[in-house]
C-alpha cells in the first residue's frame, strides 16, 4: 500500500486514447502504491492493453496523464520510460524467436551500460528459473508457452524494473503453469517490486493483488481491495463465472 | 578455369558488399531502398573527388591512397544514408509500403541526376588504376592488389558478421528486424538503430564504389542502377534479409556470370543473372539461406 507520504509507483489521471475514431481510452484514472500489486480486469477490448501499451509510450494518449515515481511520462520516449524503471511484459510474450534465450535476457538488459551488471542479473535469472539456463543456447521460439513465459518475465526483469507491467500473462497456459507464474508475480513483488497485472483471468489475479479495477469500454466501473472485488456480485457474475 | 574463379570472386565481392547493405535495411524495416546501389555510385564519385583534389600525391601512393580515399568515401556515403533515411524513409514509418517504395525510387533518381548535375553527364576516369604486375596463381594472372581488394571486402564482411552476432547493436537490429515493437519494451531506441544501420550499409556500398573505380577505371552517374539490381538479385539469392545469405548470393552471382558469360558470350551476362533472379522467385522464393516466415501466433 501506499504509505503516508502518498508515494505512486503509477498515477494515470484522466487517460484519453484514440485510435482514428476509435475512443478507446475514455478518462481512465487509475493508481499504483510503491509495493502494491494492482490487478487490472476487463473483457476483450476493454481498454486493458491499450492502458499498458500507453504507459509505455508505445500509444500516444490524446488526453490526460501519466506520472511515474512522480514524474510527469506522458510524452515520454519509450525507452525513456524503460530508463525511468516502468517495464512492460507484453501481451503474447512476444520474445524474441529466432534469438536465444540467453540473447533475450541480454536485450532486456539493453540500456544498462554497465554489462557486468547485466549478467550478474541474467544468473539471478537463471537461479530464480532454472528452466530458462537450462535452455539458454536455445532459439526462444523452441520453448514451451510456459517457459515462453516465464522468459519474458525473466527479460523484465534484467532491466531491474521498480514498476513491472504484465498484460495477461496466464494466456493460452495451463492452469498449474498460471499458478507459477502467479506465484513467480508474488515473490518479485515481494522484492520490492510494485507491479500492475492485466488479466482476463480474474480468479488468478484477484488472488495475489492487493487492489483491483474493472475496465469496461475504456473506464473504470468498479474499483477496491481485492478481497472485497473477488465478493462483489458484479465481479462475480462477469468474471468469475459464478 | 582458375582465371574464370578468380574474376567471379572478383566480382562478386562487389555484388556482396553492395548487396549487404540491401539486406540490412530489408531485414530491420522491410523496405527494398532502390536508392542503395547509387550510394555506391556516390562512394564512387567521393573516390574520385578526393583522388582529383589530392592530385599526384595520391597517384604516387597508389594503393594506400585508394585504400584511405575509401575510408573517406565510406564515411560521406554512410551519412548520406543517414539523411535519406532520415529526410526521405523515417517520416513514412507505418506508411504504406508502396508509398515508401516509390519514395526509393524517387530517392534514387534525385541521387543520380543530382550526381549528373554536380559531375556532369560525362564518364569520368578514375585517377588510380589497380594496373600493376599481375603474379600466376594457380594458372590465373591476378595482380596484388586486387587479391587485396578481395581481401579487404572479406574483412569488411567478416566484421560485420562480427558487428551483427557479438555486439549489443547487433542484437538490437535482429530484435527489431523481428518485432520492433517488442523492441521499444526492451527500451531500444529504434529509430537511432535503424539510423546506424543504414550508416553501416551505404558505408559499405560506399566501399564497394570506390573498389570499382579503381577496377573498372570508368565510372558515370547511372553505374549504380545495374549494380542496384544486381545486388538485389544477389539479396534475393542468397535468401533477402539474411546476412550471410547476401555474401553467398552476392559471390554465387559472381561466379555464375563469370562462367556463364565465358561460356556464351559477354552478351549475355545480364540475361544470366536476372535469369536466375527469375528461376530463384519461382522455385525458392526464400533464398538459399532464407527461412520461412512464420506468422506469429
Amino acid at each position: 500500500m501506499s504509505d503516508a507520504a502518498g508515494r505512486w509507483a503509477l498515477e494515470i489521471d484522466g487517460l484519453d486514447v484514440h485510435y482514428g475514431r476509435v475512443h478507446a481510452l475514455r478518462g481512465l484514472t487509475l493508481t499504483v502504491g510503491e509495493g502494491e500489486i494492482i490487478a487490472l480486469l476487463g473483457n476483450n477490448g476493454a481498454g486493458k492493453t491499450s492502458t499498458l501499451a500507453t504507459v509505455s509510450g508505445v500509444v500516444r494518449s490524446t488526453g490526460g496523464t501519466v506520472r511515474a515515481f512522480g514524474r510527469d511520462i506522458t510524452k515520454a520516449k519509450p525507452w525513456e520510460i524503460v530508463g525511468a524503471g516502468l517495464v512492460h511484459v507484453p501481451e503474447g510474450r512476444r520474445i524474441f524467436s529466432r534469438l536465444t534465450v540467453h540473447e533475450n535476457l541480454q536485450l532486456g538488459g539493453y540500456l544498462v551500460s554497465d554489462k557486468t551488471v547485466v549478467s550478474r542479473r541474467i544468473d539471478e535469472v537463471y537461479t530464480l528459473l532454472p528452466r530458462l539456463a537450462e535452455r539458454r543456447n536455445q532459439h526462444g521460439g523452441n520453448l514451451s508457452g510456459g517457459e515462453q513465459q516465464m522468459l519474458a518475465v525473466g527479460r523484465a526483469l534484467v532491466a531491474k524494473p521498480k514498476l513491472l507491467m504484465l498484460d495477461e500473462p496466464s494466456m493460452g497456459l495451463a492452469p498449474l503453469v498460471v499458478a507459477q507464474i502467479m506465484k513467480l508475480i508474488r515473490q518479485i513483488n515481494a522484492d520490492g517490486t510494485s507491479v500492475l497485472l492485466v488479466e482476463q483471468n480474474a480468479r488468478a489475479a484477484l488472488k495475489i493483488a492487493h487492489r483491483a479495477y474493472v475496465v469496461e469500454n475504456g473506464v473504470i466501473t468498479l474499483q477496491g481491495p481485492a478481497r472485497e472485488l473477488a465478493r462483489d456480485s458484479r465481479v462475480v457474475e462477469a468474471y468469475l463465472g459464478a | 578455369m582458375t582465371q574464370l574463379l578468380w574474376n567471379g570472386l572478383f566480382v562478386g565481392s562487389f555484388y556482396a558488399l553492395v548487396a549487404l547493405g540491401y539486406t540490412m535495411v530489408y531485414g530491420i524495416i522491410r523496405l527494398l531502398n532502390f536508392a542503395h546501389g547509387d550510394l555506391y555510385m556516390l562512394g564512387a564519385f567521393v573516390g574520385f573527388g578526393v583522388l582529383s583534389v589530392a592530385g599526384g600525391l595520391a597517384t604516387g601512393l597508389g594503393f594506400v591512397a585508394l585504400l584511405i580515399v575509401m575510408v573517406i568515401a565510406m564515411l560521406v556515403t554512410g551519412t548520406a544514408g543517414l539523411v535519406l533515411e532520415r529526410v526521405a524513409y523515417r517520416p513514412l514509418r507505418g506508411a504504406p509500403r508502396l508509398s515508401v517504395l516509390i519514395t526509393a525510387v524517387g530517392a534514387s533518381f534525385a541521387l543520380e541526376y543530382g550526381m549528373r548535375l554536380a559531375a556532369g553527364p560525362n564518364p569520368e576516369v578514375y585517377p588510380v588504376r589497380l594496373a600493376g604486375d599481375p603474379v600466376n596463381l594457380l594458372g590465373a594472372r591476378i595482380t596484388v592488389q586486387q587479391a587485396s581488394l578481395i581481401l579487404i571486402a572479406i574483412l569488411l564482411m567478416a566484421g560485420l558478421q562480427w558487428l551483427v552476432m557479438g555486439t549489443e547493436t547487433g542484437r538490437a537490429m535482429r530484435a527489431i528486424s523481428q518485432d520492433p515493437t517488442a523492441a521499444l519494451y526492451m527500451g531500444i531506441n529504434v529509430d537511432a538503430v535503424i539510423a546506424r544501420t543504414f550508416f553501416i550499409g551505404s558505408a559499405l556500398a560506399g566501399a564497394a564504389g570506390v573498389m570499382a573505380g579503381g577496377y573498372y577505371g570508368k565510372i558515370d552517374f547511372l553505374m549504380g542502377f545495374i549494380i542496384g539490381l544486381k545486388a538485389f538479385t544477389a539479396a534475393v539469392i542468397g535468401g533477402i534479409g539474411n546476412i550471410k545469405g547476401a555474401m553467398l548470393g552476392g559471390l554465387a552471382l559472381g561466379l555464375l556470370e563469370s562462367f556463364g558469360t565465358a561460356w556464351v558470350g559477354g552478351q549475355w551476362r545480364d540475361v544470366f543473372a536476372f535469369g536466375f533472379l527469375i528461376v530463384f522467385l519461382t522455385l525458392r522464393p526464400t533464398g538459399i539461406l532464407g527461412e520461412r516466415v512464420t506468422e506469429r501466433v
